[in-house]
């Protein structure tokens, strides 16, 4: 019997995903001795037309990271949905917009002209942005579109399971490819890690205090970091608390505040405001005055509480930026 | 919807014992004020969740109105306290997200100020008309026009509830 074709692909991501495909290690082995990798472009040399070669629904199943923000990203991921039997958002930026989704707090007209023009390190007199359609010569050169907002794999296309992480770690990924090729599958739409929080599997929990009280929002570089008491109760904002477990805690188990890169639990729509939710209401101050003081600690509260999950969010990007957007549409 | 049309649509979370019954009481002394005003009944002001603002705010709501006990007088003691504080971050990120901060409005309200809750509720109602519409489903929706036909369809909040604990499927 022919073995299951699978995909690896990336979009607006950073390459970390594809890393920790490789830090299977030799259990990468395993896999291939299981599926035949059928496109895996950052690692051997496939084209596109291998892809669109294939029949529909060729591939058992391919893994995509990366956020979606330009034309030719989102191009591929509906091609590989096609050609795909199960499509597996891979890592955080697929699942929910992860760091690139950041952008969504600027508009698209912001964005390239703070990197084009105003950043104190760009010289360019002539005011040159990439084109979409370029002509030189006789030449024509073309460019994939820089869409208006960063978006989630599903906000493109079907998902049918998602990968949670920045990257997802060995164990996640190893389990995923094994219930994968077993056929042992959980409803489509699941996130394939643990549905508790991350304080469930840290090695911190016990020191967790019943009830914080905070009385000053400190940050990590500032401070020196008791390397056992729970992060919270030192006064640190880790994410902890609203993020789905899996990983292991490792960051709080290298004495550094949960990020919330597996995003939120399956009982949570929104993960920042859940976790400002969680963190604000714990605070000592009573007043207006004082509570700004604290929460003057989270300078910048999108940063903190979205850092991962901006474009999967409830309100998704800056409404003035989609503002700007609407009228360019029309 | 077109400009001239639109008319403030506000949605209401009052505490059951202040707010809620301050309101009970503006109807029941006939006290008129404007009609915009979703009311929606809680058992405490710090039942809200900042995911409740923000998905009225997503489904189309102009501004959200919270109303809650006097500080010192919360049934549960403490309720309206996390909710203030919870509140005064909330304005920041919608600050950060380019919505202002007028648009959500957080109220002291106890059982017999009735007249309050008219006041308060006129005030927030001509506050949102100058500010004009929020219409963020339609401003996603025009954002999102750059997408295919049948990417719009998926554009709204996916909820996805798995079935059970998954650790038997993932660790198992």
């Amino acid at each position: 019997m022919a073995k299951p074709k699978i995909g690896f692909y990336w979009c607006a991501s950073c390459g970390g995903c594809e890393e920790a495909v490789v830090d299977l290690a030799e259990d990468i082995l395993a896999v291939t001795a299981a599926v035949d990798i059928v496109f895996w472009p950052v690692a051997m040399d496939y084209k596109k037309a291998d892809v669109t070669s294939l029949p529909d629904q060729a591939l058992t199943a391919t893994f995509i990271n990366g956020a979606i923000r330009t034309s030719e990203q989102e191009e591929m991921a509906r091609l590989l949905r096609a050609k795909s039997r199960y499509l597996i958002a891979f890592g955080a930026c697929a699942q929910l917009g992860g760091i690139p989704a950041l952008a969504n707090e600027f508009s698209r007209e912001a964005i390239l002209s703070w990197v084009y023009q105003d950043a104190p390190t760009v010289v360019n007199p002539e005011r040159v942005r990439p084109a979409v359609r370029t002509d030189d010569d006789g030449r024509t050169l073309t460019l994939p579109e820089f869409r208006n907002v960063v978006r989630t794999l599903n906000q493109v296309v079907e998902v049918d399971y998602y990968l949670p992480g920045c990257p997802p770690t060995p164990k996640l990924i190893k389990a995923a490819v094994g219930a994968l090729l077993e056929g042992k599958l959980p409803p489509r739409g699941t996130v394939l890690a643990p549905d508790v929080a991350l304080c469930e599997e840290c090695p911190r929990k016990k020191t967790k205090p019943q009830d914080l009280h905070f009385t000053a929002f400190k940050r990590p570089h500032l401070v020196p970091l008791d390397p056992e008491l729970c992060l919270l109760a030192q006064g640190l904002v880790c994410m902890g608390p609203a993020t789905r477990g899996g990983c292991g805690a490792l960051c709080p188990g290298a004495n550094m505040p949960c990020t919330g890169c597996f995003g939120p639990t399956s009982r949570v729509r929104d993960q920042g405001a859940k976790m400002l939710s969680s963190l604000t209401s714990a605070m000592e101050a009573k007043e207006v005055p004082e509570v700004e003081k604290v929460l003057a600690g989270i300078p910048d509260p999108v940063g903190t509480f979205y850092r991962y999950g901006l474009a999967g969010s409830l309100l998704r990007v800056n409404t003035t930026a989609a503002a700007a957007a609407s009228k360019e549409a029309l | 919807m077109p400009e001239n049309n639109w008319q403030p649509r506000i949605v209401a979370f009052f505490c059951s014992w202040c707010t809620y019954t301050a309101a009970d009481l503006a109807g029941v002394s006939r006290l008129k004020y404007a009609p915009n005003i979703r009311i929606i009944r809680l058992m405490c002001s710090g039942r809200v969740d900042p995911q409740f603002v923000l998905e009225a705010l997503a489904r189309g709501a102009d501004g959200v109105l919270i109303g809650g006990c006097h500080p010192g007088d919360c049934h549960y003691a403490e309720g309206n306290f996390k909710t203030l504080r919870r509140y005064q971050m909330l304005r920041r990120v919608l600050g950060a997200m380019g919505i202002s901060e007028e648009r959500i409005r957080l109220e002291w309200i106890s059982a017999s100020e009735g007249e309050r809750v008219r006041m308060v509720i006129n005030d927030l109602v001509e506050r949102i008309r100058i500010l004009g519409p929020l219409d963020l489903p339609g401003r996603l929706a025009a954002c999102d026009a750059e997408l295919g036909a049948s990417a719009q369809a998926l554009r709204l909040p996916q909820y996805r509830q798995p079935a059970a604990d998954l650790r038997e499927v993932i660790h198992g």
